[in-house]
């Protein structure tokens, strides 16, 4: 088992107020792991730290080390480390002034690349691994945000898998959409994994039992438990992951 | 212990920012900056201009009530200090109440399809410059003031002092009511804004108790929103005390105080208006001009500052010109 | 559209003048009071714009364009107009809009509040105050002999004059335009690998930029109605632009000198002149509000 990141005794703050702590957690290469637990649990705290974007919150401060391939990701630039960690966001957010290509395009445009037979080839291959290459070839020109809810969100996957990250975050991708748009993701994220390593934050159980190999379950900034799947939820190891699991709480 | 994190935080956030970004941020900072210097370039150049006549008549200046640039010169502030007060202060009489009544009207009053077309040509009011105003002051409002109102008030409240005098429509009481009308746009638009922000509840409590609806506005809205109207009222304060155009064209220009608003006057913008182009660049006069600008700046910046400790961010960016 | 029905204060039932009567009644007065002040300020609204309008009409015919105001013409006028609002949008936009970028980009903190602070300050420093501060620097800068006297009347000094006004405006106008932007576009652009920089240049600016337009265009549109501070910057002219170092005359001079001139014929052309600068005037405030209008809607609202 190949480990693409770890996190070794992970704190993060806001201002005066803890988010997470002392979280150290491993995430297999080419898996799918989930992280449940209830709302204010840390969740989205500790993928944040995970692509350095917690710290563009004013105030916020982390403490501990995120591994990405052995490598602390604090040791080298942010920049360079969000290429190679992707997020996809809760709420789709493409770019508002511009058209499905640009969307796709855009990690690549605004880092320079003008090629514009590299960038056709980018956004064809990022579109179809997306699965939303159908629904939009004939409407690349049209502005990102005319799509439908669930399209938009793909087509926020499609851009992140643009600049072809090694690792994708994804912070609760359906907890604004409908059951077929969920399902099409849940669909796309287990066909992701087989190039990627994906995280996703949910907070609907059945999911993370549908699509991950691995969860670990947060409960107030702390990691209570971590396991395959499977075991997690038919065999619980703490009282605390059992309780939530049979809904007495969250 | 709290430095060493936070020289660790800071280390890590040099370290990690590219040089592009510290460069465009230092950019913006030095512009940001650079404006923000251009406020003390302003004062320290009207000082360093204004300072012959600084030296010549010290404080007293203040007080002094003649200004004669002929020789023996000598120059007070006095008369536009009162010409200014009193205008303003005639401004506010006249249309603070208009402006809440409008407020009130726009928040409470007036049917949803009416709000949005009436807001808007209430601030046309604003758009119109300060010219024309002017204009509009001298040929429509002068005569219909010197025939018509003036001769009015004097009839019924003439044996005051305030309203002795011939009106000839072009005085202190012409320019304090045009420049009411200049501030309704301001005044209104900020107390509107306070009234909006009351909460609904406010207004609930009040007519579950049976309120009329002017009751309700009266105990529970108005207030409320105090504090956002009084500050509404020291913005438009602020706004009549720099005005110049339309005041000059009113006010009939004449530098020494008096009783009568209808009699003539001069704020410190209309004499300044009036008599900086005829100044020589060297003179006495010049540095006494500048010195009055000098106080004028001081006085508009303290009362808007006053206006925003009660207003907080509610303040209104599409004034008109002067 | 119905008309609304004439407010009953009773409803139907009979008037009555007891203590709850008077209430009602009260009530029903303050309500007119409210709707009386509404009319006091439409009025002298609606009485220039007909001024404006009926003997602004006399003055204007094809010369009234053509000709220089030394001839009862503005357009020498209109040229000085253009020229010094263009000239003091080259310098205030790109200065106002980094500092509305610094503002709400960079100035989420202590040292940002002050500047923010202080740059309202100068939008409320009354615009001949600026026309004296342009003045006495190119008197004083002119004692030390960096610069010729003659400039304190010149172009350029009108420029500094209204670039001065109109920094400030711009500056709060872009950093309110830019704040619009929602955070998750900004979390966005930084999630794909951008830098900072070039995530607000490439993305925010783009994505704020019809509020950006927006407010320059105010910006243009308060400082192209000023008179105050020209009147010892650029002075005014008869006749058309002669060079930067020289006296130019503007709009709003023109509507001044014409209106305060014995003639009845120049004050007429002062109402013609009005004419044109309100309807500009109303033409860019309608014009800045269809742009509000028709863009994205920025937070990307689904179909």
């Amino acid at each position: 088992m190949t480990l693409k990141v770890r996190t070794e005794h992970l704190s993060a703050w806001y201002g005066a107020k803890r988010g997470i702590e002392d979280i150290s957690l491993d995430f297999e290469e080419h898996a799918v792991t989930a992280i449940i637990g209830p709302s204010g649990c840390g969740k989205s705290t500790l993928i944040r730290c995970m692509n350095r974007l917690h710290e563009v919150i004013p105030k916020a401060r982390s403490e501990g080390k995120v591994l990405l391939d052995g490598e602390d990701i604090y040791a080298l630039s942010a920049v360079s480390v969000r290429r190679r960690i992707g997020m996809v966001f809760q709420k789709a957010n493409p770019f508002p002034t511009m058209s499905v290509y640009d969307n796709v395009s855009a990690g690549l445009r605004l880092n320079g690349v003008r090629d514009r037979k590299r960038l056709d080839e980018t956004v064809l291959r990022s579109l179809k691994h997306a699965a939303l290459w159908d629904e939009v070839r004939d409407s690349l020109d049209a502005p990102g945000v005319s799509l439908s809810g669930g399209q938009q969100q793909r087509l926020c996957i499609a851009r992140a898998l643009a600049v072809e990250p090694e690792v994708l975050l994804m912070d609760e991708p359906c907890s604004a959409l409908d059951p077929i748009a969920t399902a099409k993701i849940e669909d796309l994220i287990f066909d992701l994994k087989k190039e990627y390593t994906v995280v996703v934050v949910t907070h609907n159980m059945q999911q993370a039992a549908r699509v991950a190999d691995y969860t670990a379950f947060l409960y107030l900034g702390k990691l209570i438990e971590v396991n395959r799947t499977r075991e997690l939820f038919e065999r619980p190891a703490q009282d605390l992951t059992e309780k939530y699991i049979t809904g007495r709480f969250g | 212990m709290l430095p060493v994190r936070f020289l660790r935080s800071l280390s890590g956030r040099l370290r990690a920012a590219p040089l592009g970004d510290t460069l465009f941020q230092g950019l913006c900072a030095l512009v940001a900056i650079g404006v923000v210097a251009l406020l003390g370039v302003i004062t320290l150049v009207l000082a360093l201009a204004a300072a012959p006549a600084m030296r010549a008549f010290g404080f007293g200046f203040l007080g002094g009530t003649v200004w004669n640039p002929i020789a023996p010169e000598e120059y007070g502030a006095a008369p536009f200090i009162d010409g200014t007060l009193v205008t303003s202060a005639l401004a506010l009489l006249l249309g603070v109440p208009v402006s809440i009544g409008i407020a009130i009207f726009l928040s409470e009053l007036a049917p949803s399809w009416l709000r949005i077309p009436l807001t808007y040509i209430v601030e046309l009011l604003a758009a119109v410059p300060s010219v024309v105003y002017g204009l509009w002051g001298l040929f429509v409002l002068a005569p219909v003031m010197r025939d018509s109102i003036e001769p009015a008030i004097r009839g019924a409240l003439g044996w005051l002092p305030i309203f002795q005098g011939t009106p000839i429509g072009t005085d202190k009481f012409a320019a304090g009511v045009i420049l009411a009308i200049m501030i309704i746009p301001t005044v209104s638009a900020v107390s509107r804004e306070a009234l909006l922000a009351v909460p609904g509840n406010q207004r609930e409590a009040a007519l579950s108790l049976g309120a009329t609806r002017w009751e309700t506005t009266r105990l529970a809205v108005l207030r409320y929103a105090r504090a956002g109207i009084f500050g509404a009222i020291v913005l438009g304060l602020g706004r009549a005390v720099g005005e110049t155009m339309a005041v000059t064209m009113m006010i009939g220009n004449k530098n020494s105080i008096s009783v009568s608003l209808f009699d003539q006057g001069q704020t410190i913008a209309s004499l300044i208006a009036n008599s900086f182009a005829e100044a020589g660049p060297s003179s006495l006069q010049l540095a006494a001009l500048i010195e009055l600008g000098l106080v004028l700046m001081l006085i508009s910046l303290a009362i808007n500052v006053f206006a925003r400790l009660m207003v907080g961010r509610v303040l209104r960016l599409g004034e008109g010109a002067a | 559209m119905k008309l609304p029905k004439f407010p009953n204060p009773f409803r139907g039932l009979p008037l009555r003048f007891d203590r709850e009567g008077r209430r009602l009644w009260k009530d029903f007065g303050m309500s007119i009071a409210a709707f009386v002040c509404v009319v006091i300020a439409l009025v002298p609204l609606g009485s220039i714009l007909i001024e404006a309008a009926v003997r602004g009409l006399q003055a204007i015919g094809p010369s009234f364009f053509l000709l220089d105001t030394a001839y009862g013409g503005i357009g020498n006028a209109i040229q000085g107009t253009l020229i010094l609002v263009a000239f003091a949008s080259a310098i205030s936009l790109p200065v106002g809009i980094l500092t509305g970028i610094y503002l709400s980009e960079f100035g989420k903190n202590r040292f940002g509040d002050a500047i923010r602070f202080f740059v309202d300050v100068m939008t409320q420093i009354p615009s001949i105050v600026v026309g004296i501060f342009v003045y006495s620097l190119i008197l004083l800068l002119s004692v030390s002999g960096i610069v010729s006297v003659r400039l304190v009347f010149s172009a350029i000094a009108g420029t500094i004059a209204l670039a001065t006004i109109m920094i400030p405006f711009v500056a709060r106008t872009a950093e309110e335009a830019l704040r619009l932007v929602s955070v998750s576009t900004r979390e966005a652009a930084l999630a794909l690998g951008i830098p900072r920089h070039r995530m607000i240049l490439r993305v925010v600016l783009p994505t704020g930029a019809s509020g950006l337009v927006t407010g320059a265009l105010l910006g243009v549109a308060r400082v192209g109605g000023e008179t105050a501070p020209l009147l010892m910057t650029a002075y005014g002219s008869g006749f058309g632009f002669s060079g930067l170092d020289q006296p130019v005359e503007s709009l709003p001079h023109t509507i001044y000198t014409f209106a305060l001139s014995p003639y009845t014929g120049q004050n007429q052309a002062a109402w013609g002149a009005s004419l044109v600068l309100v309807l500009m005037m109303l033409m860019i405030s309608v014009f800045s509000r269809l742009l509000l209008r028709s863009r994205y809607p920025l937070g990307g609202a689904g179909r």
